[in-house]
C-alpha cells in the first residue's frame, strides 16, 4: 500500500492544480480568521470549550449513561456499537426491520470511518448521500477528501462533466449555480421517496437526551423530517454536559470551519415526531482506547471543524486522499494511529510540526505536539519505515563519533563537488523538488584550525 | 457482557480523574443596537430584513412587494389568513412538497449570527421551514438577543420535541467555494422585525 509521501507525489504531479488547491483552502482559512477576529472573546471561548471537553472526557461514562436515560425517556431507541462492524450491522438491522432497501444519508464522518456505504452496498442497500459535496464524490465513486468540503479537490468543469453524465445537465456547463440547482431537483426526489434517513450528530446533550445536527444545505432536516425512521450515528465523544454549553460550541464551530457566524441550520432533535422513529447509535470504535492514552486523549475533544486541515501547509499541498483514511489532515493523523499503528504509521510524519493546527483549533487540542509524540511511539513500537530507521541510526552513530563525523563530512563535500550524480538522483528523497547548495571547500573545524594562529 | 456494558466499563477505567465543568463567562457585548446588528448580519448571510410596525404591514409586503398571487402559501398566523392556507400537525409532511412560501413567527432571534429560533410549538410540521421554496419569519424587536449564550439563557430548559436555529437561506459552497443560495432547504429567507 502506498504511504502519504508516495500518494502526495501523485497529487504533486500537476503543479498548477496543487497551487489552486492550496489557495482555495487558504481562502477558507482567511475567512475563518476574519470571523474569529470579529469576536473579542474568541480566545476565552476556545479556553472554555476546551475545559468543557476536559470535563466531558473525565466523566464520559456517567454522561453516556445520563444521555441514554434521557434519550430513552424522550422516546428514542439507543444502540451501542463496540466497533465499525457492529455499527454497520445495527444500521442494517434497522433497515431490515422496516423492510427498506433504500436510504438517504446526510454527512457523517463516523459512517465514513466505519465504511458503512460499502457494507450496505454489499447487502443490496441503495444509499444516497445528500450533501452536495458528498453526492459529487459518491457519483465519482471516491471517498471525500475533506471532512467539511468533501469535493474540494474537484474543479467545477469536472463536476460539470460528472453531472452531465449522471444528472443530464447541459454538456460543457460548469456554472456552480446551475449544477447546484440540478442536484437540488434531483435529490428532492430521493428525500420524498426514502423512508429511512441517516444523519450524523454534532453534539449530544447528556442533560436532556437531545442531539444537534448542523448543516448549511438543509439536507439533514429534509431527510429526517420526510422519512419514517431517522437513524443518528455518533462517536461517543460527541457528548456535552448541558444544553447551555451549545452556546459555546455553536459560536465556535461554523466560524472555525467556513468563517460563517453559524451554520444555516442547527437542528435540535429531542423526541420523534408523530408516527416517526428515532434511533441513536453510540459508537466506540477505538475511542475508549484513545481515552486511556494520556498523551493522545485530547484528540477526542475534536468537533470536526477542519480548521486544522485548511491551515496545514502539508494538507493544502498533498490533498486529502494522500492520508488514506476517512479523517485526513492533522487531526486525522493523530486519530488514525490509534486505530491501526501499522497502517497509519506514516501519518504523524506528514507534518512540518509548525503548530498552526494547534493555534486554530477551537477546542485547543495540542495537535502538533501529539504528532511529535506519535512519532516517538511509532518508532519505539517498531513501526517506523525501514529506510528512516536506518538513516536515523546512521545519523545517530555519526553525530556521536567525532572521528566518523569528520570522515563523513569530508567524503560528503568531495562527493557533492566531484560526483554529484551519486547523491543527486531519483533514489535520494532529499533532492526531490530542491537543489543542494554548493558544498564548501572545508569544514568549520578545518577553517578554525588554519586560522586560529593568526 | 453486551457491547453497552463493555464500552461503559472501558470508558470508566480509561477516563482521567474528574475535573469539573467551567462556568461560562459572561461575555458582555457593550452598547449595541441589536436590530441594526441583526440586520447587518442577516444580509451578510443572504437574508432580507424588513422593519415593520404592525402585522398588517407584513401581509401587505408579502402580498405586493414580495410575492405574486397563485402561489401556495402556508401559515397558521391569523393575520395572514387572507393569503395563506393553514395546516395541522397531523398532515402528511410530503403534502407540502409544492409549498412556495411558509411564514412563521419566532420568539427568539440572535444578533451575532442572524438566526431565528423555532420549536415545534411554532412549527408543528417540522418539514415546513425546510421543504418550502421561500421562508419568512416574523420576530418582535424585543426578542432579539446579542449572542448564543443569551439565546440559551432564554431557551433554558424549555421542553420541545424538535427545535432549530435558522440563519438565512440554505446554501452551499461545495463547488469550488462558490457560494450558491438554495441548496436543499429554502432558497430565500425574509425576516420581519416588528415593533
Amino acid at each position: 500500500m502506498k504511504d502519504h509521501a508516495q500518494l502526495s507525489e501523485t497529487f504533486n504531479e500537476d503543479e498548477p492544480r496543487v497551487n489552486w488547491h492550496d489557495e482555495t483552502l487558504w481562502f477558507v482559512r482567511q475567512k475563518r480568521d476574519k470571523a474569529a477576529h470579529g469576536i473579542p472573546e474568541w480566545e476565552q471561548l476556545r479556553e472554555t470549550a476546551s475545559q468543557i471537553k476536559n470535563n466531558v472526557l473525565s466523566n464520559l461514562s456517567e454522561y453516556l449513561v445520563q444521555f441514554e436515560e434521557q434519550a430513552k425517556q424522550n422516546g428514542i431507541t439507543v444502540h451501542w456499537a463496540a466497533d465499525a462492524a457492529e455499527h454497520n450491522k445495527i444500521v442494517y438491522g434497522i433497515l431490515q426491520q422496516n423492510g427498506v432497501q433504500q436510504m438517504v444519508k446526510s454527512k457523517s464522518m463516523l459512517t465514513e470511518e466505519c465504511h458503512l456505504n460499502e457494507y450496505l452496498k454489499e447487502q443490496g442497500i441503495d444509499v444516497t448521500d445528500t450533501d452536495l459535496g458528498e453526492r459529487i464524490v459518491q457519483l465519482a465513486e471516491e471517498p471525500p477528501s475533506h471532512i467539511v468540503l468533501p469535493c474540494i479537490h474537484w474543479k467545477k468543469e469536472e463536476i460539470g462533466v460528472l453531472f452531465h453524465k449522471h444528472l443530464g445537465t447541459p454538456e460543457g456547463n460548469a456554472d456552480p449555480q446551475l449544477l447546484t440547482h440540478a442536484a437540488r431537483l434531483n435529490l428532492r426526489e430521493f428525500f420524498l421517496t426514502r423512508r429511512v434517513a441517516l444523519t450524523g450528530v454534532n453534539f449530544a446533550i447528556a442533560e436532556t437526551g437531545e442531539f444537534v445536527v448542523c448543516t448549511n444545505e438543509g439536507n439533514a432536516d429534509m431527510g429526517a423530517h420526510l422519512a419514517d425512521v431517522h437513524i443518528a450515528c455518533m462517536g461517543m465523544e460527541k457528548i456535552i454536559p448541558e444544553r447551555k454549553h451549545l452556546g459555546v460550541f455553536l459560536r465556535l464551530l461554523a466560524r472555525s470551519a467556513t468563517g460563517q457566524p453559524v451554520t444555516t441550520y442547527s437542528s435540535h432533535f429531542k423526541k420523534p415526531a408523530r408516527n416517526q422513529e428515532i434511533h441513536i447509535v453510540i459508537v466506540d470504535n477505538g475511542r475508549s482506547k484513545q481515552l486511556g492514552r494520556a498523551d493522545f486523549r485530547n484528540s477526542l475533544k475534536c468537533i470536526r471543524c477542519a480548521a486544522c486541515f485548511n491551515t496545514c501547509p502539508v494538507y493544502r499541498r498533498s490533498g486529502g486522499h494522500s492520508y488514506h483514511t476517512a479523517i485526513a489532515g492533522p487531526i486525522g493523523s493523530i486519530l488514525a494511529p490509534n486505530l491501526d499503528m501499522k497502517q497509519y504509521a506514516d501519518l504523524p510524519f506528514a507534518s512540518t510540526l509548525c503548530g498552526s493546527c494547534s493555534n486554530v483549533c477551537p477546542v485547543k487540542i495540542d495537535i502538533h505536539e501529539q504528532l511529535y509524540k506519535w512519532r516517538q511511539v511509532l518508532v519505539q513500537e517498531g513501526y517506523a519505515p525501514a529506510a528512516k530507521t536506518a538513516a536515523m541510526k546512521g545519523m545517530g552513530f555519526t553525530l556521536s563519533n567525532p572521528g566518523a563525523f569528520n570522515v563523513a563530512g569530508k567524503a560528503g563535500r568531495w562527493v557533492v563537488k566531484n560526483v554529484p550524480f551519486l547523491v543527486n538522483n531519483r533514489f535520494n528523497a532529499w533532492y526531490k523538488q530542491r537543489d543542494m547548495p554548493e558544498a564548501p571547500k572545508e569544514s568549520f573545524t578545518e577553517w578554525y584550525k588554519k586560522n586560529k594562529a593568526e | 457482557m453486551s457491547s453497552r456494558e463493555n464500552i461503559l466499563a472501558a470508558v470508566k477505567s480509561n477516563q482521567p480523574a474528574f475535573v469539573g465543568a467551567p462556568v461560562i463567562p459572561h461575555f458582555a457585548q457593550g452598547e449595541i443596537n441589536l436590530v441594526e446588528k441583526y440586520g447587518t448580519v442577516l444580509s451578510g448571510i443572504g437574508g432580507k430584513l424588513y422593519l415593520v410596525e404592525t402585522h398588517n404591514q407584513v401581509l401587505d409586503i408579502l402580498q405586493t412587494d414580495f410575492f405574486g398571487p397563485a402561489k401556495r402559501v402556508v401559515s397558521n398566523l391569523g393575520y395572514l389568513s387572507a393569503m395563506a392556507e393553514s395546516y395541522t400537525s397531523d398532515a402528511n409532511p410530503h403534502s407540502f412538497k409544492n409549498v412556495d412560501l411558509f411564514v412563521v413567527e419566532s420568539r427568539l432571534a440572535v444578533a451575532e449570527n442572524g438566526a431565528v429560533w423555532v420549536t415545534d410549538q411554532e412549527i408543528p410540521q417540522r418539514a415546513l421551514p425546510f421543504i418550502t421554496q421561500h421562508l419568512a419569519a416574523i420576530v418582535h424587536k424585543n426578542d432579539i438577543v446579542a449572542t448564543m449564550h443569551d439565546a440559551y439563557d432564554k431557551i433554558a430548559n424549555f421542553d420541545y420535541g424538535f427545535a432549530t436555529f435558522i440563519a438565512g437561506p440554505s446554501k452551499t459552497a461545495d463547488i469550488e467555494q462558490s457560494l450558491v443560495l438554495g441548496a436543499h432547504g429554502a432558497r430565500t429567507m425574509t425576516v420581519f422585525v416588528v415593533g
